[in-house]
């Protein structure tokens, strides 16, 4: 193309016009077709999630169609959504043996962005059954550990109580947890990551526990 | 002809350890293998694949507007292949979904765009956009595989070192602290370039 036309002003501003107009239209439509798939796989996560905090749906890695599989095994299990305080949802999930495990929903920060997971708890509202968490955009290999088993499976057992007093998991240096009833290791090099664990569980279960005490 | 633009890349003109060029991202993802393959593979398709689409609008694109240009062709490319991740493989998504910044804004990308793909034909500038993907990747493999090993005892997950080893459970080893830092992939990506300078000296 001739090279005066091609560095002109019209052209330009036309061509930046166009290219706009063709990407927006793309984007769009690709945003619009996508949808419905995108927001049936979030809330298949979500449930997937509720169930995994029970220790339930261990299968749904392998299986082949998830989003069935997991509305499956979540009308089978979680059959009480009960209103928690200020209107905080608050999961009950009755297991095969007829316990039932109360799952809290946590939303926290992290380091770069928002950090959430569930806490199930046995019935004496004290011990903690299971945990998950994730993230929105911790860094990987560090802070993003935190979403793993090796990070989340030692909350089991865990208590949330101390002589008598909520003192929520403390998530300490990595190696110093052993035999506290009341701490969890963190992930070494994702200080702030797993501080920010530590501080999600304390402020969000905090508010459910005068609820489930009175109970 | 295009043998030479696909390899010299992987090791004559790399462009982490030769041309310095996508140092950011590599400190960012190495800490283990797992996120640097991921990565490795998302800057492969994404240098391939804007190297083709900028070098069939090579002779059109207005010369003054021709970097944003690029950006926007780079960015829809990692969006929309996000978007379709997002729906059809979900876990795939999650975890790239950390990466799609860093994707867009790795210097090789546009550095390959400006320095090759406006002057040649799509298909050399394609096999251009692989090479460096792969060259780049190359580097983050070889620093993640370092630094998981010996920061974590682990490769892509699995242990390597065994257990009984640590100190914690009456060993003799501990896994190095530093190597999750950021500065350790550096202080790596230095001891890589300083490596493949010295075999070139001793091959001449």
């Amino acid at each position: 193309m001739d090279n005066k036309i091609r560095n002109g002003n019209l052209y330009t501003f036309l061509y930046a016009a166009a290219i706009v107009i063709v990407v927006a239209a793309i984007l769009a439509l690709t945003a619009q077709v996508l949808r419905p798939r995108q927001e049936s796989n979030v809330r298949t996560e979500t449930r997937l999630y509720i169930l995994r905090s029970a220790g339930l749906a261990g299968g749904a890695y392998t299986v082949k169609d998830r989003n069935a599989y997991v509305e499956k095994e979540y009308n089978r299990y979680i059959k009480d959504t009960a209103v928690g305080p200020d209107g905080l949802p608050l999961f009950v999930c009755t297991l095969e043996d007829g316990s039932k495990k109360y799952i809290i929903p946590l939303h926290g920060t992290g380091l770069w962005g928002p950090i959430w997971g569930y806490l199930a708890l046995d019935n004496d509202f004290e011990t903690v059954y299971g945990a998950v968490f994730d993230h929105k955009s911790e860094t990987p290999g560090l802070g993003a550990e935190i979403s793993k088993e090796p990070f989340s499976e030692p909350f089991r057992g865990k208590s949330l109580y101390k002589e008598g007093e909520f003192v929520s998991v403390s998530v300490v240096k990595g190696g110093k947890a052993a035999g506290n009833p009341n701490a969890v290791d963190g992930i070494s090099g994702g200080t702030i990551t797993s501080r920010a664990v530590e501080t999600m569980i304390r402020e969000c279960v905090i508010k459910y526990i005068p609820f489930l005490k009175h109970e | 002809m295009n043998k030479r633009i696909f390899l010299d890349p992987l090791f004559k003109n790399n462009p982490v350890s030769v041309l310095v060029l996508g140092i950011c991202s590599a400190l960012a993802v190495t800490v283990k293998m797992e996120p640097a393959l991921v990565m490795a593979l998302s800057v492969t398709l994404v240098t391939g694949f804007s190297g083709l689409i900028m070098s069939l609008f090579r002779n059109t694109v207005p010369n003054r507007i021709r970097i944003i240009v690029q950006l926007i062709v780079v960015a829809t490319l990692v969006i929309v292949v996000d978007q379709i991740l997002k729906a059809f493989a979900y876990d795939v998504s999650k975890q790239l979904s950390v990466f799609v910044g860093l994707i867009i804004t790795n210097c090789i990308i546009m550095g390959r765009i400006e320095a090759f793909a406006l002057g040649n034909k799509p298909i050399p500038a394609f096999m251009d956009g692989i090479g460096n993907g792969l060259g780049y990747g190359m580097i983050l493999v070889i620093v993640s595989f370092f630094r998981e090993l010996l920061g974590s005892g682990t490769l892509l997950g699995y242990r390597i070192v065994p257990q009984s080893w640590y100190m914690g459970n009456g060993g003799f080893y501990e896994n190095n602290g530093l190597m999750i830092l950021p500065p350790m992939a550096l202080i790596i990506v230095g001891l890589i370039i300083w490596i493949f300078n010295a075999g070139k000296e001793w091959s001449k």
